[in-house]
């Protein structure tokens, strides 16, 4: 506990209240706690978006290759991050096909929001669907089976059974997903390290200014972190309440 | 109402082979087996809830083989109940109105019968999480009929509840069928439950149908001996026949009636034993001496083993005819049976 506790805590309370308002001043501060909020939220909401369906096919059926697909998704989880940057560079990058073609269609992914996005998609990803997949799988398929039997499509199965009992748990992957990804350096320094995001920027101002000047601007990042994970405790508390 | 042609289905924990089954509109039909059996399973496909391999289903005139379960009319109630947990009582039985489009005075007619019939109205707006076993089991009734379904499938609806409860709602069972033409199609573990409620069953084991006719039949005229030792008969010999005579260890056994020559099984019902510590001149054509060789306490009555020659029959004794009878392991002691009492196949 102390060993989690101690170094945060010191972190906390070592730049003064004064220097705390001004880092907060600070225009390029702002911007980048604020980019790092809403890209980590765009990629929260692209894995909702994606996740969602496959989380729950892979709940719901049982196929070869599925432990194999499960643990493709887990990769992003054990690769160590700027390997992550640099394959992302290498798939989009101009010697290949695909950086290309989104070349082409006008998106750049080398130092850009986007590629921001793309990043802390990849690294977020696993989080939300290992999250919602146990949603899924807590509920019973029986649940689904009896409302398709009293007349209900699969569609209105979904949106009448099925998410009404598994948001929660999507509300608590979206949280996870973000907060991981709020949290990226290694991988985003490589693809992006303008437009700068929060923890490149806590990177740059004590590569240049010393701890002191890196300081406030962690704590403010670690107050917005703390705030995310703050939402998926009461959340989940929440949640095991109702069971 | 309901038939079965050749249906198979593989699925990862179980499989059915073959199955052929014919049951009539506003028949209560009773399926059983064991464990593993593939009881839910066939319940699931005739809802259309698990994917055919081969074979085909009819329900009624039409082929629903290939039916999206939605469009077949057909009602499940399992074991848990499955209640939509997020829904209060009365929009759980409602739910599949959403669906059907069904004269709202008819609706408020069939809501109101069968809150009425199952005794829902106290809960109506409650959430399904602190309700009783019992009241669960009878908001899950409601939902599958409150659509007007041609079949009601029940997964074990009993198991779940207390002994003495189960009674009643049998009974209410009995009268929900009756006041309906819904056809119901049970599976249960319960003999006492299939022979009240069934006007016909089917055996089923490993995936297939191995015996089907009224629960009577089935219960003193098994046709193999997986059935036979299904339902309890647990004296099952194998014999061979000779005129009216079977033979089987060193045992003799008029049978009264003449069976096709040749090698089978006799089975009889140990309720059909009768102990007794001197041979009984009466019409018993059986009578045997043997020795008793165990005595085991099953409640409400004693299983004794007597061997007889190289065969061990079991009868059941209660505690009081023991008691009179002052039979103890060892002793020496005579089976009765009359032939009729014996079932060859």
């Amino acid at each position: 506990m102390a060993f989690i506790l101690l170094p945060l805590i010191e972190m906390m309370t070592a730049p003064s209240f004064t220097m705390l308002r001004e880092t907060i001043k600070d225009k390029d501060v702002v911007r980048s706690i604020w980019l790092s909020v809403y890209t980590a939220g765009l990629a929260a909401l692209i894995a909702f978006v994606f996740g969602t369906p496959l989380a729950y096919v892979l709940a719901r059926n049982d196929f070869r290759g599925k432990k194999l697909v499960e643990s493709i998704i887990d990769l992003p989880i054990v690769i160590p991050h700027p390997v992550v940057g640099i394959a992302i560079l290498s798939v989009a990058g101009k010697n290949h096909w695909i950086g290309e073609l989104i070349g082409q269609l006008g998106i750049r992914i080398m130092g850009s929001v986007a590629g921001i996005v793309v990043v802390l998609t990849f690294v977020g990803m696993p989080f939300y669907i290992n999250t919602v997949k146990s949603g899924f799988e807590s509920i019973s398929p029986r649940l689904e089976k009896v409302s398709r039997s009293l007349g209900a499509s699969m569609f209105s199965t979904f949106f009448r059974i099925t998410f009404p009992l598994a948001w929660r748990s999507m509300l608590v992957g979206i949280v996870m997903c973000a907060a991981r990804a709020i949290s990226e350096f290694g991988a985003v320094v490589i693809v992006a390290y303008h437009p700068m995001i929060a923890p490149v920027m806590i990177y740059e101002r004590f590569e240049a200014y010393g701890l002191k000047y890196s300081q406030p601007v962690a704590v403010w990042l670690v107050f917005i972190c703390l705030t995310l994970f703050l939402v998926l405790r009461i959340l989940t508390l929440h949640d095991r309440e109702k069971t | 109402m309901i038939r079965i042609r050749d249906l198979t289905i593989h699925l990862k924990e179980f499989n059915l082979l073959d199955i052929n089954l014919d049951i009539g509109t506003n028949e209560f039909f009773i399926l059983m087996g064991p464990t593993g059996a593939g009881k839910t399973v066939l319940l699931e496909a005739i809802a259309g809830l698990v994917p055919v391999k081969s074979g085909a289903i009819h329900i009624g005139e039409k082929n629903v083989t290939r039916l999206a379960p939605e469009k077949r009319g057909v009602s499940i109630v399992y074991q848990d109940y499955s209640l939509f947990p997020h829904l209060t009582v009365r929009e759980n039985i409602t739910y599949g109105l959403h669906f059907h489009r069904i004269d709202k005075s008819r609706s408020d007619e069939t809501f109101d019968r069968l809150v009425e019939d199952l005794n829902l109205g106290y809960i109506l707006n409650r959430l399904p999480l602190n309700l009783s076993g019992g009241e669960l089991q009878r908001v899950a009734m409601a939902r599958a009929l409150m659509i007007d379904p041609k079949i009601l499938l029940l997964d074990e609806p009993l198991s779940a509840l207390d002994p003495g409860f189960r009674e009643e709602i049998r009974a209410g069972l009995k009268k929900l069928h009756r006041g309906s033409n819904v056809t119901f199609l049970m599976v249960t573990h319960d003999f006492a439950e299939a022979l009240s409620l069934s006007d016909r069953a089917a055996i089923m084991n490993n995936g297939t149908i191995v015996q089907t006719g009224t629960m009577e039949d089935i219960f003193k005229r098994p046709d193999s001996t997986f059935v036979a030792d299904f339902v309890g008969m647990k004296n099952l010999f194998s014999a061979e026949f000779h005129g009216t005579k079977a033979r089987t260890g060193t045992l003799e056994i008029e049978l009264g009636v003449k069976p096709a020559d040749g090698h089978g099984y006799i089975a009889i019902r140990p309720e059909d034993i009768v102990l007794s510590r001197e041979a009984l001149t009466s019409s018993m054509r059986n009578s045997f001496a043997g020795n008793l060789t165990e005595i085991s306490d099953c409640g409400l009555y004693y299983e004794a083993g007597i061997s007889v020659g190289n065969i061990t029959f079991t009868s059941l004794i209660t505690k009081g005819a023991l008691f009179e009878l002052q039979l103890s392991e060892g002793t020496r002691a005579f089976v009765s049976f009359k032939s009729t009492a014996i079932h060859t196949f």
